[in-house]
């Protein structure tokens, strides 16, 4: 997995988005992505997995092992569930160092970067710091391991 | 779809929009439909010149200069006083506290009354649905002081349960804070009764009019009501200012609360004395702008006349309510019989705030969330609702673009 992966997925995602002219149609996608997003076990739809301080709510567990990055997650809010579709399409499977870096620009492209703003309420800009900061852990452990 | 009401003018009502600069504005390339009322009111124009006029021309500091222009701030400032006095129908300006609003206005009676008046064992009665701010400074004021918050319950209508209500006043009661008109639900509270049933027990009340002075004259005389609590920015001035009314006998029995410049008549450092009512209260240099702003709305509603005012948002809460309730899946969250121009609801079963999201795509502003009411979501059983408050420069073709946005988010969101 490289820089490359990420930039073709976000890319992907641009280019899908930009078929819709009318914010409704990309709205009614974005619902559509959510919907097919992989559907997160019950047991960690718990305040342990919470992201707070949102209007909606949002879970985030990270999916241990793998090496690359890897969540799952879900929402209360079909918006909120399909933007958390978008970014995990993006982030999942790439090397954590990367994602840690990532600044996630594609999301301005295809006009959703409002939805991201801290004061949002929505659980989103939380969501991408705590993806960040797990990947961060897991680029520093993984870096660790290297060392042995 | 639906002409403007038989009663309401069209003329006045867009003679009216003309006033207020913000109900132009376009979002998303629509034109906005500002239906966030009752989370602060658009500024009319009379205000906004008010207080450009009072910064390019009369700015000074209050109570201080001997010099011409801090007397020109000072009578602008103590005239907006007199003005709000005879607006709320207190018997003198000195019973007029200046705030930050109705949140620091309930923190200042919760805080100074935590001085001696309230003690251990001591019970303060609200309501279910009071807005954070008239729960939060109460659960402050028992912790310090280990005085117990009752809380009357309602109905699933959006009520008070009076009775329930009636039996929580007790010979322990010191005090009756209670919300007068909901945010959350736009119950209007039974409030002369319960000042009059407090009372008949000695206790004194404290109305929450956050919500209330939009909509309907209050005369804190005749409802004979004890500490009452408003905020400028709900009533079409400016944000960061606001009222507490107290009777003075009342006011004079609360120790000083913030220290500073202003609230003292001497300062030494072998002990301080006080500057009389209303300054006792207003340590610093205050908002004086808001002030002299929200003096200026004051006019404005006075020249608009709540006789006005209540038709037109009478008949907007009853179109609405009509209008929303023939839409599929929706539903009224808060049905009281007397209930001010603000509408709750869910829309099947979508999340408020994707709702919200979808309609402000189309220019329309509405709320969604708890709207600082959480007991009262939990009493009802829902995470939130969508809330629609309207004032009276709203008109029925704005409730008629809200309720087609709902119907196509009913499509997106089903
Ligand atoms: C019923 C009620 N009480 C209190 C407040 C708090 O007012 P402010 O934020 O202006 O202090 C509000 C405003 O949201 C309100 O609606």
């Amino acid at each position: 997995m490289s820089a490359q992966d990420l930039t073709t997925k976000a890319n992907e995602l641009v280019e899908e988005f930009a078929l819709f002219d009318d914010w409704m149609d990309r709205y009614q996608y974005l619902i559509d992505l959510g919907k097919e997003l992989e559907p997160l076990d019950e047991a960690f739809r718990t305040d342990d997995y919470r992201i707070h301080g949102c209007q909606s709510q949002v879970w985030l567990q990270p999916v241990p092992g793998t090496g690359t990055v890897s969540f799952k997650a879900d929402s209360d809010a079909q918006i909120t569930k399909g933007l958390i579709a978008i970014l995990l399409r993006v982030v999942n499977g790439q090397p954590p160092a990367l994602v840690a870096g990532t600044d996630l620009a594609f999301l301005d492209q295809i006009e959703l970067k409002e939805h991201l703003s801290p004061t949002r309420k929505n659980g989103l800009d939380s969501m991408i710091r705590q993806i960040r900061l797990y990947a961060g852990a897991l680029a520093a452990q993984s870096t660790r391991t290297d060392d042995n | 779809m639906a002409s403007e009401s038989g009663t309401i003018s069209a003329d006045r009502l867009s003679a009216i929009r003309a006033d207020f600069p913000t109900l132009s504005a376009t979002v998303h390339g629509e034109p906005l439909v500002y239906l966030d009322n009752a989370a602060t009111s658009q500024k009319p124009l009379a205000v906004i010149k008010r207080i450009e006029d009072y910064y390019r021309n009369e700015n000074a500091n209050v109570h201080r200069g001997v010099h011409s222009l801090s007397q020109i701030a000072t009578d602008a400032y103590e005239g907006a006083r007199e003005k709000i006095a005879e607006f709320i129908g207190a018997t003198s300006s000195r019973e007029v506290i200046f705030t930050k609003g109705t949140t620091e206005s309930v923190n200042l009676i919760a805080a100074t009354m935590g001085f001696g008046q309230i003690k251990e064992g001591d019970e303060i009665v609200v309501t279910e649905m009071e807005h954070h701010s008239n729960i939060v400074p109460w659960q402050l004021l028992c912790e310090r002081t280990g005085a117990r918050l009752r809380v009357a319950p309602i109905t699933e209508e959006g009520e008070l349960d009076y009775n329930e209500f009636q039996i929580l006043l007790n010979e322990r009661t010191r005090l009756v804070a209670v919300v007068h008109v909901s945010n959350s639900l736009g119950t209007i509270n039974p409030v002369r009764r319960i000042i009059s049933d407090a009372h008949g027990m000695g206790v004194p009340v404290l109305l929450d009019g956050a919500q209330a002075v939009p909509h309907m004259k209050v005369d804190v005389s005749a409802l004979d009501v004890d500490f009452y609590c408003l905020s400028s920015h709900k009533l079409f001035g400016p944000t960061g200012f606001g009222i507490l009314y107290g009777k003075e006998a009342l006011l004079e029995a609360l120790p000083p609360w913030q220290g500073g410049g202003d609230m003292i008549e001497e300062v030494d450092f072998s002990g301080t004395t006080f500057n009389e009512l209303p300054h006792r209260f207003e340590a610093g240099t205050p908002h004086i702008a808001g002030a002299i702003g929200f003096a200026a709305a004051l006019e404005y509603v006075e020249s608009i006349g709540y006789d006005w005012i209540h038709d037109q948002e009478n008949d907007l809460l009853h179109y609405a309510t009509s209008v929303l309730s023939g839409i599929d899946g929706l539903r009224i969250i808060g049905t009281a019989p007397k209930k001010a121009s603000v509408i709750s609801f869910l829309l099947g079963n979508a999340h408020p705030y994707d709702v919200g999201t979808v309609l402000d795509r189309m220019g329309i502003a509405v709320r969604t969330g708890h709207h600082c009411t959480q007991p009262l979501m939990k009493r009802l059983g829902v995470p939130g609702t969508v809330r629609a408050s309207f004032a009276f420069y709203n008109s029925r073709s704005e409730i008629d673009q809200l309720a087609a946005g709902l119907e196509r988010a009913a499509g997106m969101l089903g």
